[in-house]
């Protein structure tokens, strides 16, 4: 929706691919997912992997904290005005889908003191399977779950691990250990997503976050195309 | 006046950024001031005849006559809005501004949105946005009154477990008393046009500004405000 054409005029309303001054926007990609699951972890990870190629930026949805915020500040994978967290009033999922208002103020703000950015990776709060992305929000969307939150959450679908552009099963190498088998994992995985893509992903191991590093730099190929 | 268009502004669903702030109740739990029903029953009226009687005025002001620039800075008065008491107008007002402006395209709030690129005060956004509505100076003052309360309102619901259906019976037992701080509210915002901003009331709430001071300094809460 383009309510305003002036070069100088207020900034967009919601999932304008242009900004107000008629450059186009970064492209804004979601990570959710279950507590615990991995999803500053894989943040983290793609930020190392992909900030010499892109100008980057993180926004975190924490619950009750700025924890999330504070572990990529700390481990120091952006540079502090390039990562911003939002509170959520107890109900992450809220934050990202039902209600994205303080979300996209941060995302613009990002591109406005920073920017120019390519990307922006927006961290939701850990929260249930249920939780998606709004499209206003993010133009794409990568669910992160676990091997250790259970062998059957692939099969008990939702949402999230339905409709996500990307499924990312995260601790693999934990999988001996919780008994998780990796293969039902997947076969669930597909009967639930068709043709949807699924990266099974360690970050214990070299380069761990590789395929989900290059599934967004397609997205971004794409969007800049 | 168009009554449909006044439930769709007044929702609590409408996506204007309220859901994560508590309008200073997530502050008054943890003191102890708001521990059950009743109490909350007693925060919501303290905070209805102070901050809300004074948004409710903003609100019918600039719905009755917008000279935004002359609001928004009655607004900023020391004496006229308390500076915090328990939201922060001004980031509230650009998410309701992002909203409205989707919601109702309209010229006056695009012009209010190139003057506060970081945004207005949220009860004179709420005027202009009501105007936008082709709703009146009494609707605006219902929306901000209203909202005054039932915000604190379902926030304790999250933040005491407490029981869903008393929460709304607080709000339905304050009902008439919304209707008075209403009536005031539109008849001081009326003789704005022709006595100035001075004669919108000044009501404030100590414990409130000094509760969301308190509250913007922890380390660790559920609620933005």
């Amino acid at each position: 929706m383009h309510l305003d054409h002036s070069p100088h005029g207020p900034s967009a309303v919601s999932a304008d691919a242009r900004r107000a001054d008629g450059a186009r926007r970064a492209l804004r990609v979601g990570l959710g997912g279950p507590v615990g699951s991995g999803k500053t972890a894989t943040v983290a990870a793609l930020c190392r992997a992909l900030r010499d190629e892109f100008s980057l930026a993180v926004v975190t949805n924490d619950i009750y904290t700025r924890e999330d915020a504070e572990f990529l500040l700390r481990e120091a994978v952006l540079p502090p005005e390039r990562i911003t967290a939002v509170e959520t009033g107890a109900c992450p999922h809220t934050a990202i889908r039902d209600d994205i208002s303080a979300n996209l103020e941060a995302v613009e703000d990002l591109e406005d003191e920073v920017g120019p950015l390519d990307l922006v990776l927006v961290e939701s709060g850990g929260d249930n399977l249920t939780a998606t992305f709004s499209k206003g929000l993010v133009d794409a969307q990568i669910f992160v779950i676990d091997v250790a939150g259970g062998d059957d959450i692939p099969r008990k679908g939702g949402p999230g691990v339905t409709t996500a552009d990307l499924l990312v099963v995260n601790k693999t190498d934990l999988a001996p250990y919780v008994g998780s088998d990796l293969a039902r994992m997947a076969a669930d995985a597909k009967a639930q997503r068709a043709e949807l893509p699924v990266v099974f992903q360690s970050l214990r191991s070299e380069d761990g976050v590789r395929e989900v590093a290059v599934w967004v730099r397609e997205q971004l190929a794409a969007w800049t195309a | 006046m168009s009554g449909a268009a006044l439930l769709v502004l007044a929702d609590g669903r409408f996506p204007a950024g309220g859901h994560a702030h508590s309008g200073g109740a997530e502050e008054a739990v943890k003191a102890g001031r708001i521990t059950d029903a009743a109490s909350l029953e007693a925060f919501c009226r303290g905070r209805l005849h102070t901050a809300g009687l004074v948004a409710a005025a903003l609100a019918a002001a600039a719905a009755a006559a917008p000279t935004p620039s002359n609001s928004d800075a009655a607004a900023d008065a020391p004496d006229a809005l308390p500076r915090r008491c328990g939201w922060p107008p001004r980031r509230l007002g650009r998410q309701l501004m992002r909203a409205a402006r989707a919601t109702w395209p309209d010229a006056e709030l695009d012009s209010l949105a190139r003057e506060f690129p970081k945004g207005a005060h949220q009860p004179v956004v709420l005027g202009l946005t009501a105007r936008a509505a082709g709703l009146g100076a009494a609707d605006a003052a219902y929306c901000a009154a209203y909202e005054s309360v039932s915000g604190s309102a379902s926030a304790v619901v999250r933040l005491l477990s407490l029981d869903p259906f008393e929460a709304t019976a607080v709000l339905a037992r304050v009902a008439p008393e919304v209707d008075r701080v209403v009536d005031r509210a539109v008849v001081a915002g009326l003789r704005v046009p022709g006595e100035g901003a001075g004669v919108l009331p000044s009501a404030s709430a100590p414990l409130l500004e000094i509760g969301a001071e308190a509250h913007a300094g922890w380390g660790v809460r559920l609620f933005a405000s």
